[in-house]
């Protein structure tokens, strides 16, 4: 032991430990374990992340383009269809009727066929009524009392079999995966000839989006507006009155979101407060009433609310860091108070403008709550229209989609915010 | 923020014009929540002010909605459900947060942006994107519409603040007093035990709080992921703003904003805490 540590004084050989490992491995290994002790730390809530929160994200993901219904429930159709040409414009042939009628048959026995139905409805309107329809005669059919070739068979059941779009709609959505929900989302469809865009008056998702945008960026606009003369207040005042007055912006912050949006409903509606103080006031008439709630002044006065303290907070930590000298700095070399605010003050908290603008942006276009509870028809936004088909028109799919889309311009925004601000420095309170 | 003596009429105008919008915005931000104290004494059923109560007439006050509220049970069920959502999703939030928070801010950690970044998403997606998603998967595991899905989902939203809080609380930590406990031959448990968590716990508590208040505040993933059996307090309101305007709502609300107020405190005193024992740990 001692004729190694002096080998290792006097030599060029590495520096060893008592254990005579070498110092550089030695090092190596304690990074190495305290590297993976960090990781294990994290390990745990990584995982439940991963299962409660991003499986679930992953899977509206695969929702939004999943097909699986149609080829699982005819298989021997859509086997059959794919043989077939559509572009020659004829019907199929009775190979494809046959197949049909056999898949059509168990389907209507175990009671699928009426989701292939409903799956095809979202393509096409009357497709859900066509397979009910023909799943019952079909119950009633039997293979060795047919007299008749498949082809006729199914024809005299409805009208529409004899179209060459419903067997071409068939053929064209019978691969596991499809694109449909997406053309869907952004008011397109896909017709015999290709994609074309849905007639005006059709077209909800795209307005919706751009209202979604719209609105939002109103709100961030008035959020800015009205957050920077606070945070400006608050950041120049003496810290005890700042701390006081500081209490007016974190207790609506911490206020519920629901006792807020109520409180709104108290204060615009036809008989709230607002319009009573108006009508005593004189400045209009008690027929003369203002609508401000359930329209799109509804929605952007609340979220203009609520979204507020949000502005403010980020807004208020960064002008905290400007030097009170830079002004007077600027202010004694002959500088008015308007330029130096102009030219020195104001371009130091563009840096929180960004960053308050983007976190009340990202919220603002996710809203769902007060929207729904003060936006009436008009003020409505992208989420309330997931929630419906969700909860009521039970299109998950198309659902899915436009909450993937939603899902793609917040994370653009995300990491827009994390270049900006840094996701590291992220503060509350 | 004082005037100078040196400003001239000009700034001095700008100045009370200022201070006038201040005050106005002022308004703006809190008038809305102090407006629901005093309506939800109101004697008839309405959202607004009766000529009774402008007149101060005990008349036009009642605490009607108050009894209401503590008499129905569908609104005790709701607060009891609220209660026991929150505190086991605060519980699991908290000890995984914690943890994780503690492994992110060693130096060592790798790819600690790209990490951090998925711990934080469930804050930054959309709530109804996340409430879609949970939707469709806990149907799938048959955890829609169980105590079970909903505690889960709302541990998994409220964990990236406690990540968050107790982050920022180990950023001033001194890492020279972990390194002296080490070198007067305390065992890294001990260390940990002794040292890091009477250091930390302020943080940890302020975190949970915040996990507890996401929690108890969120409506648009438990009127997904849950049924009529998990309805919370805040879905209760939900739906009764929706159905029947009734000033219980209102009373319901004064009881949150009190609630608010007491857990707003208590942040506040645990940050002012943190901060003295940084000042201490510091010097």
């Amino acid at each position: 032991m001692a004729k190694k540590m002096s080998q290792s004084n006097t030599s060029s050989e590495p520096l060893k430990t008592a254990d005579g490992v070498s110092l550089k491995v030695s090092l190596n290994r304690a990074l190495r374990r305290r590297k993976i002790t960090a990781l294990l730390l994290v390990t745990p809530l990584f995982l439940f992340i991963l299962l409660t929160f991003l499986g679930p994200i992953f899977d509206m993901l695969l929702r939004s383009v999943d097909n699986k219904i149609i080829v699982q429930v005819l298989p021997k159709t859509v086997s059959q269809l794919a043989v077939w040409d559509a572009s020659t414009g004829e019907l199929p042939d009775e190979a494809v009727f046959k197949a049909f009628v056999e898949d059509a048959k168990i389907a209507a026995e175990n009671k699928t066929i009426s989701r292939v139905g409903k799956r095809l409805n979202y393509e096409k309107s009357g497709m859900s009524s066509l397979f009910r329809k023909t799943g019952r005669k079909l119950k009633k059919f039997d293979p060795d009392k047919l007299e008749i070739s498949y082809t006729d068979l199914v024809l005299g059941y409805d009208k529409k079999w004899a179209k060459h779009e419903t067997w071409w709609l068939i053929q064209r959505e019978s691969g596991k995966y499809t694109s449909s929900y997406y053309y869907a989302a952004v008011d397109a469809q896909i017709g015999v000839d290709g994609v074309q865009r849905k007639p005006d008056d059709q077209r909800i998702y795209m307005k919706l989006l751009k209202r979604t945008m719209w609105l939002s960026s109103l709100i961030t606009l008035l959020t800015i507006v009205l957050g920077y003369p606070i945070a400006y207040l608050l950041a120049t005042l003496k810290t005890r009155t700042s701390n006081l007055l500081m209490i007016l912006v974190l207790l609506p912050f911490w206020t519920s979101l629901l006792v807020r949006t109520s409180a709104w409903i108290a204060l615009l509606q036809r008989e709230g407060v607002v319009n009573d103080f108006l009508v005593t006031l004189g400045f209009i008439g008690d027929d003369g009433r203002l609508a401000m709630i359930h329209n799109q002044v509804g929605t952007v006065v609340a979220m203009t609310h609520i979204l507020l303290p949000f502005m403010i907070l980020p807004l208020f930590s960064v002008m905290k860091t400007i030097s009170p000298t830079y002004v007077r700095a600027a202010r004694s070399m002959g500088a008015t108070s308007f330029t130096a605010f102009r030219r020195v003050y104001f371009p130091n908290t563009v840096a929180g403008i960004g960053a308050g603008g983007i976190l009340v942006f990202i919220l603002a276009i996710g809203y769902y709550i007060t929207p729904a509870l003060v936006g009436g028809t008009s003020g409505t936004l992208l989420s309330n229209f997931i929630a419906y088909h969700i909860s009521t028109s039970l299109n998950w799919g198309l659902a899915a989609a436009l909450g993937t889309i939603l899902l793609m311009v917040v994370l653009v925004l995300y990491i827009l915010y994390d270049k900006i601000v840094g996701i590291d420095n992220m503060k509350l309170g | 923020m004082a005037l100078p003596l040196h400003a001239t009429t000009g700034e001095r105008i700008w100045h009370y014009t200022f201070l006038l919008i201040c005050v106005l915005i002022f308004g703006f931000l809190i008038i809305p929540i102090l407006i629901i104290f005093p309506l939800s004494f109101n004697a008839q059923p309405y959202f607004t002010f009766t000529p009774e109560m402008l007149a101060l007439d005990p008349a036009g006050y009642t605490t009607k909605w108050y009894g209401e509220f503590f008499s129905s049970s569908t609104w005790q069920r709701a607060v009891r459900n609220s209660i026991t959502i929150a505190i086991f999703s605060t519980l699991i939030s908290t000890f995984l947060g914690t943890l994780a928070a503690l492994g992110l801010s060693r130096k060592e950690f790798p790819y600690k942006t790209a990490i951090m970044g998925l711990l934080i998403s469930p804050m930054v997606v959309p709530l109804i994107i996340s409430a879609a998603g949970m939707f469709f998967f806990y149907s799938r595991l048959g955890l829609q519409g169980t105590h079970i899905g909903v505690i889960l989902a709302h541990a998994a939203l409220a964990s990236p603040f406690v990540v968050i809080t107790v982050t920022a609380t180990l950023v001033g930590f001194d890492h020279s007093l972990t390194m002296a406990a080490a070198s007067l031959g305390s065992s890294p448990t001990r260390t940990f035990f002794r040292i890091t968590v009477p250091l930390i716990t302020p943080g940890v508590i302020s975190g949970a709080l915040f996990a507890f208040i996401t929690s108890f505040d969120e409506v648009v993933v438990v009127l997904f992921v849950g049924s009529v059996n998990q309805r919370t307090i805040p879905w209760a309101m939900f739906s009764g703003i929706r159905e029947q305007i009734s000033p219980t709502i209102l009373a319901v609300a004064t009881i949150l904003i009190i609630f608010s107020i007491i857990l707003l405190t208590m942040i506040e005193m645990l940050r002012r805490r943190n901060e003295r024992m940084r000042g201490l740990s510091a010097a």
